[in-house]
């Protein structure tokens, strides 16, 4: 950390796509785009908007917009190099791990920063499928389980938090049942939970 | 080092002066033990003297009412303590007030007390960041132990009326102190006129050596030490002297009482140039804090649709160095409190920087950041979600 510090606040990958952005959306840019997906919030300092073009069930173009900080802006970026040219599935799956490890890794405290970028791009993609009428044939893969005693995955806390199904922990226990075992997942939930409300804004 | 480099961060600290450098460095020699009775001992102790005379000459206070500590935030938990032994010790006057603005070493000392069961008030300020004074004199009562309230912000620069409130607490019988740090060397500070009780103080805010500074306490307070194991400052404060430090100081507030009058004028000037010349060049700005009852040297700005840590960074890359309340450059998610606490809107917090002056800044400094700053909000606004 003291090292990096003293050089920069950031790796020189992240330095570099925080100066140049790569595929952002210009002002005067027309890009139909066939997904479009937006998450996060001004209020809470960071919202990404990603627009896709699909060819062939491959990402054949990408533009996004971030109102964040350089690591917000910069993993963006990688993610926009990253995602254009993969198959709508191989999209679907890409994680901030990834992200985060071609940036040559981020200080701790900002990989917070780095999880809305393939959160927006997935939401462009779930966008994009229903505006084609299809089903999404990626969210059950992705899906980790997180209580094993009731079998609660990341991918439905998500769609409850999302649709406002659960506001709080305690409805979204109602609905799940989650931590009502073992109770071993409760930390693991109420950080999901907390993550996807920020996200999400709601 | 071909680049410009305008350090507009003076807030955060001060570069020293080199007056005070070779004040530090000649009394790097003086090896001896302030508390011994020995010669090498006593040319220690004449020069701590003569800081503590420098100091309290600096704040119209008297040289026997200085308590030498590593800072401010050592001084303002010190104050806190010897109200919290107070009320342990049984006192029916049990609750403190303090603002909702106050620098961290307090936020988190009242954070800290309340936890223990401590009863303790913060203050509403009002949309400038001044204190709502019809709250806090609903808040003094004979409960009242201390009053605690800044005398400069040091985020927005607002000022406090700090005299004011220091009367009516006394007159329900309450002890005062103010954190001054922000405001020694920028503002004239009486201690006397101000009339409080405590006042702390640190050195690296005007031009002097960090890790030393002070709480100035009144002759008749009461008075409990944070630090024990000594006889050093009347039994007040334990540890051997920080000789070199306490003289860079004393040297620091001689500079500071000098040149108050111009510098004051000169921060106010540079800082009005660059308001009016972001106004003039940047749409949909909003400048926080309060402009009649502020420092010299301190302009807060928020700049909707560009985020606060992005701008710093743009900036540094220009060699221009300020800070932000954003909540990505603080390490946690919620964006400056002191913000929040007057009403901004959040998304304004995150959104806001601020520059302060300090006595090495010239006009070339205003013109360079007004010729970078427009382009940097250009481009993060067209970046930025729509």
């Amino acid at each position: 950390m003291t090292n990096f510090m003293s050089q920069w606040v950031y790796t020189p990958v992240v330095k570099d796509h925080f100066m140049n952005p790569r595929n952002t959306l210009k002002e005067d840019e027309q890009f139909d785009a066939d997904g479009i997906g937006n998450v996060g919030s001004l209020a809470c300092g960071d919202q990404m908007e990603v627009l896709i073009k699909v060819e062939d069930d491959k990402i054949a173009d990408l533009r996004w917009l971030t109102y964040g900080c350089a690591s917000a802006i910069a993993s963006t970026s990688m993610m926009s190099e990253m995602a254009i040219g993969l198959t709508l599935e191989q999209a679907y799956h890409l994680t901030p791990a990834a992200i985060t490890e071609a940036l040559g890794g981020l200080p701790e405290h900002k990989f917070h920063c780095s999880v809305l970028g393939d959160k927006a791009l997935r939401a462009a993609i779930d966008d994009y499928l229903v505006k084609q009428g299809r089903d999404n044939p990626f969210k059950k893969h992705i899906a980790k389980t997180i209580c094993e005693c009731k079998n609660v995955t990341d991918v439905q806390i998500e769609d409850l938090v999302k649709t406002g199904q659960a506001k709080t922990l305690e409805q979204l226990q109602e609905i799940t049942e989650y931590g009502t075992v073992c109770g071993k997942c409760k930390q693991a939930v109420s950080e999901l939970f907390d993550e996807y409300k920020h996200i999400y804004n709601v | 080092m071909e680049q410009h480099t305008i350090y507009l961060d003076n807030n955060a600290t001060t570069a020293m002066h080199e007056d005070v450098i070779e004040a530090i460095h000649q009394a790097n020699m003086l090896y001896g033990n302030a508390s011994s009775m020995h010669m090498a001992g006593r040319q220690a102790a004449l020069a701590i003297e003569q800081g503590r005379q420098s100091l309290a000459s600096l704040i119209d206070a008297e040289p026997s009412w200085v308590v030498f500590t590593s800072g401010a935030s050592e001084a303002n938990n010190t104050v806190f303590n010897i109200f919290k032994e107070r009320i342990d010790l049984g006192s029916k006057r049990n609750r403190m007030v303090t603002t909702t603005i106050e620098h961290p070493s307090i936020i988190e000392t009242v954070k800290y007390l309340k936890q223990h069961g401590y009863k303790v008030d913060e203050c509403p300020v009002d949309h400038t960041g001044r204190v709502n004074m019809d709250a806090m004199k609903s808040l003094l009562g004979e409960d009242v132990a201390l009053v605690s309230v800044m005398l400069g912000n040091n985020e927005i620069g607002t000022i406090q009326p700090v005299a004011e409130i220091a009367e009516l607490a006394h007159r329900v019988g309450a002890y005062v102190h103010t954190d001054a740090t922000q405001a020694i060397g920028k503002i004239p500070v009486s201690m006397k006129a101000l009339g409080v009780d405590y006042l702390s103080l640190s050195s690296h805010k005007f031009y002097g050596p960090k890790g030393v500074g002070a709480l100035v306490v009144k002759a008749k307070a009461p008075y409990t030490p944070l630090v024990h194991g000594g006889h050093q400052e009347g039994g007040k404060r334990a540890g051997t002297y920080n000789t070199a430090s306490i003289v860079g100081m004393g040297v620091a507030a001689s500079i500071a009482q000098r040149d108050q009058k111009q510098e004051q004028m000169k921060l106010w000037k540079l800082r009005e140039m660059l308001r009016v010349g972001i106004l003039e060049r940047i749409s949909n700005v909003v400048v926080n804090g309060n402009q009649e009852h502020c420092l010299p040297g301190t302009l807060d700005v928020s700049f909707p649709h560009a985020e606060g840590e992005s701008i710093l960074l743009y900036l540094d890359m220009e060699g221009i160095m300020v800070s932000t309340g954003s909540a990505c450059a603080s390490g946690s998610l919620e964006p400056s409190y002191v913000l929040l606490a007057s009403g901004v809107d959040i998304e304004l917090a995150h959104g806001s920087i601020r520059f302060s002056f300090g006595r090495y800044n010239t006009e070339q400094d205003v013109a360079y950041v007004l010729e970078k700053l427009p382009p940097i909000i250009k481009r993060l606004r067209e970046m930025s979600t729509r």
